[in-house]
C-alpha cells in the first residue's frame, strides 16, 4: 500500500490541506464544552440573560465556522482522493500494459481486472475517509485528554487511564478480527466458484447425475462460511459493548473524582459538566473510528493487492531506438539453437531450434497438441524470451532490436480471433493507422473477406460488438488476418488461424497470400498436412523437438511423424501418393 | 403510479424477507427486548449523571455548607454504584443483542444461499442457456451479501435508532416540555438537508456509475486481449483511450463525490444548532427556577443522543432500500419456474439395449424461429451414428433433445422403446457417456475429476481408464500424479489434456451408450487417431452419436446423418453418400482437396 502513495504526490497541497480544515473544525468543537461550562458557572448563577445570550451566540458561530472548514476539507479531500485513484488508474493500466507475456499468464486477466476496477474503488474511498475522517478522530479524542488537562490535571489524570485502555481494546479487536474477515473473504470466494462451476459445468453435471452430490457439497461450503462468519462477528461483536464499559467507567471516576476536587473547592459544577462533557466526545469519536477502521482495512487489503501488481517487474527490456544495427538481411528469420522453458523447473518447452528462413519463404509448422507450435512462433515477435540459443530477425538478435520496430515487421494472427468493440474499419486500422480505404479492401480481398464484408449493410463501418459476438467464428478469423495484411508486415505469421475456415476457404487464402506482392516470408501453424503441402520448409515437432525439417516430400520419404499425421488425414489416397 | 408498484413489490420483498426470518422467531423476539432494555439503560444514564451533578451542586454550594455532607456524599456513591451497575447491564444486553443479530442474519443468508443454489440445480436449461452466468452468480455472492448487509444495519441501527429517538422523547417530555420543543422542531431539519443532497446527487452518481462501466468495459477488453494489443504496438493508443474516458471519470467522480459528502457537515452543523438551542432555553429555564443544573447537563447529552440516530436512519433507509432491491433479484432466481419434475411413476432405466427412437420430432429454442422439424431416426442397439453439417444446423441441438436437457416441442423420442418422459432424467442420462465440444473441469484433483460418474472406482481402474483415453502419461508428469490440484475451470492445462481428462472420465465409467460432440477438436490428429483406437473399442456394442467437423473422424460410422438447417437431408453410409455425390460429398472433397 506504502508505494502506492506516490500517486498522491501531485495533490501534495489537498492531502495537506484537507486534514487541516477538519481538524480546524474539530478544534471549534473541542471549545464547546468550555462556553457551556462558562454558561453554567457564570451566567447561572448570577442570572444574567445577556451573557447566555452571547455564549449561545458564539456556539453558533463555533458550528457555523465548523461547517465552513468541514466543507472545504470534504473539497480538498474529494479532490485528492478522486486525482489520486485516476493517477493510480492511469499508472496501473500502463503497466498492465508493459506486462509480457509470460506474466499475463502467470497472473490471468480476470484478476488484473479486477484490480483495476473495484480495488482501487476502495482504495480511493479509503484515501477520502482517511484524509477526513482518520486525523479527525485521534485528535477529538487526544484533544479531548488536553483540554480536560486545562480544566484539571489531577481529574484529568482519568483520561489517561481510560484512553489506552481503550486503544488497547480497540486495535486489539481489529487485530485479531482483520485475518478472521479475510479468511470469511475466502469462505466467499469458495460458494463463489462453486456456484459459477455449477453453472459452466451443468450439462456434465446432470450429464452424471450428481446435482445432489453438488447440493451437498454446496452446503457444506455455506456451512464453512457461516461459521467463519460467526466466529468473526463474535470477536467484533464485543467492541461495542466494551468500550461502553470503559468510556462510562471512566465518567463514573470523574464525577467521583470531580465530586472530591470541588469539595476540597478547586473545580466548580460547571467544569465537571466539561469534564464530562469532553468524556462522551471520545465516546461519539470512537465509534465512528472503529467503523472507519473497517473500512480502511479493506481498503488497504485492496492496496496491497494493487502493490503487488506493480511489483511484478516491467516485461521485458527493450533497447533504445538507435541502438538498431544496419539491416542488411530483410525478412529472414533465424533461429540457433534455441531453448525456451516457460517457468523456472518447469518443463523445456522448445529443445535446440535451429533453422533458417529466407525472405519471401512459406515455413510450415506441424506438430501434436503442445509439442510447441505456438511457443516456436511467438518467439519471432519476442512474446517470450528464450532461455537458450537465439532468435534472429533481419540477421540481428531480436533482443537488440527495440520492442516496437521489432512487432512492426512483423503481423501475428493469434489462434483466438479477437476484435475489439468498433466498426471494422476501425479494427483493421489497427494495423495501420494510416492506411486508405483502398488498402483495406486489398488486404479483405486476400483474407477472403471481401464478400461477407460488401454484404453489410454498412460496409467497412458496419459495427462489431463486444468481442466480435455478431460476427461467426470463420468471419472473425478472416477479419483477424486481414487486420495483419492492412499491416503490410515483412514477416506474416499465421497461427492456426484458418482453424474454422472450411477447406475450400482455406486454400484460396493460403493461395492469395502467396501471390501477395512483395516478398512477405510467412509462418503457418496449422494440424492440417494439407494446409503445408506446398511450403518450402516444414518444420515437424514432437515434444518441443523438431522431428524433422524439408519440403513435403522429403519428409513423407525420411520423416515417421510427418508420416503419421499426414496418413492420418489422407487415408484414402495413401496408395496413390498425393502430390 | 410508478412509485405506488414499486412500493408493493418493496412490501412483498419484505413480506418474503420475513418469511425467511419466521424460523429464528425466538432470536429475533430476543433481541428486540435486548434492544429495548439496551435503550431504555442507555438513557437513564444521563439522567443519573444528572442527579450526580447536582449533588455535586450541593457540595460546592457554600450556602449548603450547613447540610450533612456525609449524607450528600453517601447519596452521591450511591448514584455511582447505580450507575456502575446500568452502565454493566447495558453492555452486557448490547453484547447479546449482537451475537443474537450475527447469528439470525448469517443463518438467513445461508438458507436463501442454499435455496437458491438448489433451485439452480433444477432449472431448465433453457433458463441457464439464456441468462448471463456472471448475473446469476453475482445474485447468489453478491447480492445476498449486500442483503446481508442491510439486514444487520436494519436490526442494529433502525431498530435500536426508532427506540432511541422514542425513548428519549419520553424521558425529554417527563423532564421539561419546553426544551423538547425546541428539540423536537429543529432536529428533522438535519433530515430534509439530507434527503435533499441525496436527491440532487443522484444524477451525478449515476453519470459516475455509467462513466464507470464504460471504462470497465474497456480494461476488459484491452487487458483480456493484451497479447493481441502488443503484438499491433498499440500500448499507446490504448492508453489514449483509457485516459481519455480516466479524466471524464475523475470529473464526475469529484463532483459526485464532494457534493454527497456535505451531507455529514450539514447534519452536523443542524444539530449543533439543536444543541444551541437547548443551551440557550435551557439556561433560561434553570434561571427560572424550573430546572437543575443537573437536569441541564442530561438535556444536552440527550440532544446528542436524539440528533444522531436522526442522522443515521436516513443513511439507513437508503441502505435498506438497496438490500430489498438485492433481495428481490435472489427471490427472482429462487421463483424462477424449474424444469417439470419426473413423473412420480417414472422408470428408472436399468440394462439398457440401446435402441433410440426419433419420430417426428420437431423443436425451436425461440417460439417462431422453427430450428428442428419432422425429424425420424431409428437407432438399433450397438450402433454408430455421426452427424455432420455446417454450423447451425442443429446437430448440438439433437444431443441438447437426447439427453432431455431440452424437452421436444412435438413428436416423442424413446430409448428401448420406452418414451424419454416416462424414464428418470437420471437414469437417462447416466446411460449415455458424453463427451462435450466445451471441455468442463471442476476444482479439485484429477481423481475428483476422472471419478465424477463412478465416485467408488480404485485406482486400478482410474489408471486403466486414463491409459486408455492416453491420458495417464501426462497425467503421471504432473506434480502430485493423480492427486494434482487443477484450478477453476481445468487451470493451467491445456485444451488438448481437458479433454483428454473429460473422455477419461467417460471412460470409467463406462455407460451403454454414447454422445461424442466434437469430442476431440483440439487434440492433434495423431493423438486423435490413438483416441480414435480407444473410442473404438469404447464404442464397441454401445450405440454412439458422433458429432464432428473433421469427415476422416466419422467415415466408419454405420449411420451418417447430415444436416442442413434443423432437417436430416441425406443418410446413409460413407461410400452410399459420396456415391451419391450430393452435399456430403462436396464437404468430403473440399476438405481434402489439394491447394
Amino acid at each position: 500500500m506504502k508505494k502506492l502513495l506516490i500517486y498522491l504526490k501531485d495533490y501534495k497541497k489537498e492531502s495537506v490541506l484537507g486534514p487541516l480544515f477538519k481538524l480546524l473544525e474539530a478544534s471549534f468543537e473541542l471549545f464547546i464544552p468550555l462556553v457551556v461550562a462558562s454558561m453554567i458557572d457564570k451566567g447561572i448563577p448570577a442570572g444574567d440573560k445577556g451573557y447566555i445570550w452571547q455564549m449561545c451566540l458564539v456556539m453558533a458561530a463555533l458550528g457555523l465556522i465548523g461547517l465552513v472548514c468541514a466543507v472545504t476539507a470534504q473539497y480538498f479531500a474529494a479532490k485528492a482522493a478522486v486525482g489520486f485513484a485516476t493517477k493510480l488508474r492511469h499508472g496501473l493500466f500502463a503497466h498492465i500494459q508493459s506486462l509480457s507475456f509470460s506474466q499475463m499468464d502467470k497472473e490471468g486477466t480476470s484478476t488484473l481486472i479486477t484490480r483495476m476496477t473495484s480495488d482501487i474503488n476502495q482504495v480511493q474511498s479509503g484515501v477520502n475517509l482517511v484524509l477526513r475522517l482518520f486525523l479527525r478522530s485521534p485528535f477529538i479524542v487526544f484533544g479531548a485528554m488536553i483540554m480536560a488537562f486545562t480544566v484539571d490535571v489531577k481529574a484529568a489524570l482519568v483520561f489517561v487511564v481510560v484512553i489506552p485502555v481503550l486503544s488497547v481494546i480497540v486495535f486489539g479487536i481489529m487485530l485479531i478480527s482483520i485475518p478472521l474477515f479475510k479468511k470469511v473473504q475466502g469462505g466467499l470466494d469458495r460458494v463463489l466458484g462453486i456456484t459459477r462451476e455449477n453453472l459452466t459445468g451443468v450439462r456434465v453435471i446432470r450429464a452424471f447425475g450428481e446435482e445432489e452430490g453438488e447440493i451437498r457439497k454446496f452446503d457444506q461450503e455455506t456451512d464453512a462460511l457461516k461459521h467463519m462468519q460467526m466466529v468473526a462477528a463474535r470477536i467484533s461483536a464485543l467492541m461495542n459493548p466494551l468500550t461502553y464499559v470503559v468510556i462510562n467507567a471512566g465518567l463514573v471516576a470523574l464525577i467521583y473524582v470531580g465530586a472530591l476536587r470541588v469539595e476540597a473547592g478547586i473545580l466548580s459544577q460547571g467544569q465537571v459538566v466539561a469534564l464530562v462533557n469532553y468524556m462522551s466526545q471520545i465516546l461519539v469519536e470512537l465509534i465512528k473510528l472503529a467503523n472507519l477502521i473497517i473500512t480502511v482495512t479493506k481498503a488497504v487489503a485492496c492496496g496491497n493487492r494493487i502493490q503487488s501488481v506493480f511489483e511484478i517487474p516491467a516485461g521485458m527490456e527493450s533497447p533504445e531506438y538507435g541502438s538498431a544495427k544496419e539491416i542488411t538481411q530483410t525478412g529472414t528469420v533465424e533461429f540457433d539453437h534455441v531453448c525456451l522453458r516457460y517457468h523456472k523447473g518447469g518443463e523445456q518447452a522448445l529443445t535446440d531450434i535451429h533453422f533458417k528462413a529466407h525472405r519471401g519463404e512459406t515455413i510450415g509448422v506441424i506438430g501434436g497438441t503442445g509439442s510447441g507450435k505456438s511457443s516456436l512462433v511467438h518467439l519471432i515477435p519476442r512474446f517470450y524470451d528464450v532461455e537458450k540459443g537465439s532468435v534472429k530477425v533481419d540477421g540481428q538478435d531480436v533482443r537488440e532490436i527495440p520492442l516496437e520496430v521489432l512487432r512492426g515487421k512483423i503481423g501475428i494472427v493469434m489462434q483466438k480471433a479477437v476484435l475489439f468493440q468498433g466498426t471494422i474499419r476501425e479494427n483493421l486500422l489497427w494495423g495501420n493507422e494510416n492506411a486508405t480505404d483502398e488498402e483495406l479492401w486489398e488486404a479483405l480481398r486476400t483474407a477472403q473477406a471481401e464478400e461477407f464484408v460488401l454484404q453489410k449493410e454498412k460496409g467497412l463501418d458496419e459495427k462489431i460488438e463486444q468481442e466480435g459476438r455478431n460476427l461467426s467464428g470463420g468471419q472473425k478469423q478472416r477479419l483477424s488476418i486481414a487486420r495483419a495484411l492492412v499491416k503490410k508486415p515483412e514477416i506474416l505469421i499465421m497461427d492456426d488461424s484458418a482453424s474454422a475456415l472450411d477447406y475450400a476457404t482455406d486454400a484460396a487464402l493460403r493461395k492469395s497470400i502467396k501471390s501477395m506482392p512483395g516478398k512477405t516470408t510467412v509462418f503457418i501453424v496449422s494440424q492440417r498436412a494439407s494446409s503445408l503441402l506446398h511450403a518450402d520448409q516444414i518444420i515437424v515437432l514432437d515434444d518441443g523437438e523438431a522431428a524433422g525439417m524439408g519440403t513435403h516430400d522429403e519428409l513423407l520419404a525420411g520423416c515417421q511423424v510427418y508420416q503419421e499425421i499426414y496418413y492420418s488425414q489422407f487415408e484414402k489416397k495413401q496408395e496413390s501418393g498425393a502430390k | 403510479m410508478k412509485a405506488e408498484k414499486k412500493n408493493t413489490r418493496q412490501k412483498e420483498t419484505l413480506i418474503k424477507v420475513l418469511r425467511y426470518i419466521r424460523p429464528y422467531g425466538v432470536l429475533v423476539a430476543l433481541t428486540i427486548l435486548m434492544a429495548v432494555i439496551s435503550v431504555a439503560l442507555t438513557l437513564y444514564l444521563p439522567i443519573l449523571t444528572g442527579d450526580a451533578v447536582d449533588r455535586i451542586a450541593f457540595i460546592f454550594d457554600p450556602s449548603q455548607v450547613s447540610a450533612d455532607m456525609p449524607a450528600i456524599w453517601a447519596g452521591l456513591l450511591a448514584i455511582l454504584r447505580k450507575m456502575c451497575i446500568v452502565i454493566v447491564l447495558t453492555a452486557l444486553t448490547q453484547w447479546i443483542m449482537n451475537i443474537c443479530n450475527n447469528r439470525i442474519v448469517y443463518n438467513v443468508i445461508q438458507d436463501i444461499r442454499r435455496r437458491a443454489f438448489a433451485r439452480i440445480e433444477e432449472l431448465p436449461l433453457k433458463y441457464l442457456d439464456a441468462h448471463s452466468h456472471g448475473d446469476i452468480v453475482s445474485r447468489v455472492v453478491a447480492d445476498v451479501d449486500q442483503f446481508a448487509d442491510g439486514l444487520l444495519i436494519g436490526f442494529t441501527q433502525l431498530f435500536t435508532g426508532v427506540i432511541t429517538i422514542l425513548g428519549t422523547l419520553g424521558f425529554m417530555l417527563s423532564v421539561n416540555v419546553g426544551i423538547t420543543v425546541v428539540v423536537v422542531v429543529i432536529t428533522p431539519v438535519s433530515l430534509f438537508v439530507a434527503s435533499f443532497i441525496a436527491r440532487k446527487t443522484f444524477s451525478m452518481f449515476k453519470l459516475q456509475s455509467q462513466t464507470r462501466g464504460e471504462q470497465t468495459a474497456l480494461i476488459n477488453e484491452m487487458i483480456g486481449n493484451q497479447k493481441v494489443v502488443q503484438s499491433f504496438n498499440r500500448e499507446r493508443q490504448t492508453l489514449e483511450r483509457f485516459d481519455e474516458i480516466n479524466d471524464r471519470l475523475e470529473k464526475c467522480s469529484l463532483r459526485a463525490i464532494f457534493f454527497s459528502s456535505l451531507t455529514n457537515p450539514c447534519t452536523r452543523f443542524v444539530n449543533s444548532l439543536v444543541y444551541t438551542g437547548v443551551g440557550l432555553t435551557g439556561a433560561f429555564a434553570v434561571i427560572r427556577g424550573g430546572l437543575s443544573v443537573g437536569q441541564l447537563t442530561c438535556f444536552l447529552s440527550y440532544a446528542n443522543q436524539y440528533t444522531k440516530p436522526f442522522n443515521e436512519i436516513s443513511g439507513v433507509i437508503t441502505e435498506l432500500q438497496n438490500a430489498l432491491a438485492c433481495a428481490a433479484r435472489i427471490f427472482e432466481l429462487i421463483e424462477e419456474r424449474p424444469q417439470e419434475p419426473d413423473r412420480a411413476d417414472a422408470i428408472v432405466l436399468g440394462d439398457v439395449e440401446g435402441s433410440v427412437e426419433l419420430k417426428d420430432v420437431s423443436f425451436s429454442y425461440v417460439p417462431d424461429k422453427r430450428l428442428i422439424e419432422n425429424l425420424n431416426l431409428q437407432v438399433k442397439p450397438g450402433q454408430r451414428i455421426a452427424i455432420v453439417g455446417p454450423t447451425g444446423c442443429g446437430k448440438t441441438t439433437i444431443i441438447n433433445l437426447l439427453m432431455r436437457f431440452y424437452d421436444v416441442d412435438g413428436g416423442s423420442i424413446a430409448v428401448d422403446g420406452r418414451p424419454i418422459r416416462d424414464i428418470t432424467r437420471k437414469s437417462l442420462r447416466t446411460s449415455y457417456g458424453m463427451v462435450l465440444q466445451d471441455t468442463w473441469l471442476k476444482r479439485g484433483t484429477i481423481r475428483d475429476n476422472i471419478t465424477v460418474g463412478k465416485p467408488d472406482a480404485t485406482q486400478e481402474e482410474i489408471v486403466a481408464a486414463a491409459k486408455a483415453s492416453h491420458a495417464h502419461s501426462f497425467i503421471k508428469r504432473l506434480p502430485d500424479g493423480y492427486d494434482t490440484v487443477i484450478g477453476e475451470d481445468g487451470g493451467s492445462l491445456s485444451g488438448g489434456q481437458k479433454q483428454l481428462l473429460c473422455i477419461t472420465r467417460v471412460m470409467l465409467s463406462l455407460p451403454p451408450m454414447l454422445i461424442l460432440d466434437e469430442a476431440t477438436s483440439s487434440i492433434d490428429t495423431r493423438t486423435e487417431i490413438r483416441i480414435q483406437k480407444a473410442f473404438a473399442v469404447m464404442m464397441e456394442g454401445r450405440t454412439s452419436f458422433i458429432v464432428a467437423h473433421r469427415l476422416s473422424t466419422i467415415q466408419n460410422a454405420d449411420v451418417i446423418l447430415v444436416m442442413k438447417d434443423g432437417h436430416i437431408i441425406e443418410q446413409g453410409s460413407h461410400e452410399e453418400l459420396l456415391a451419391k455425390n450430393g452435399f456430403y460429398a462436396n464437404l468430403y472433397q473440399s476438405q481434402f482437396a489439394i491447394a
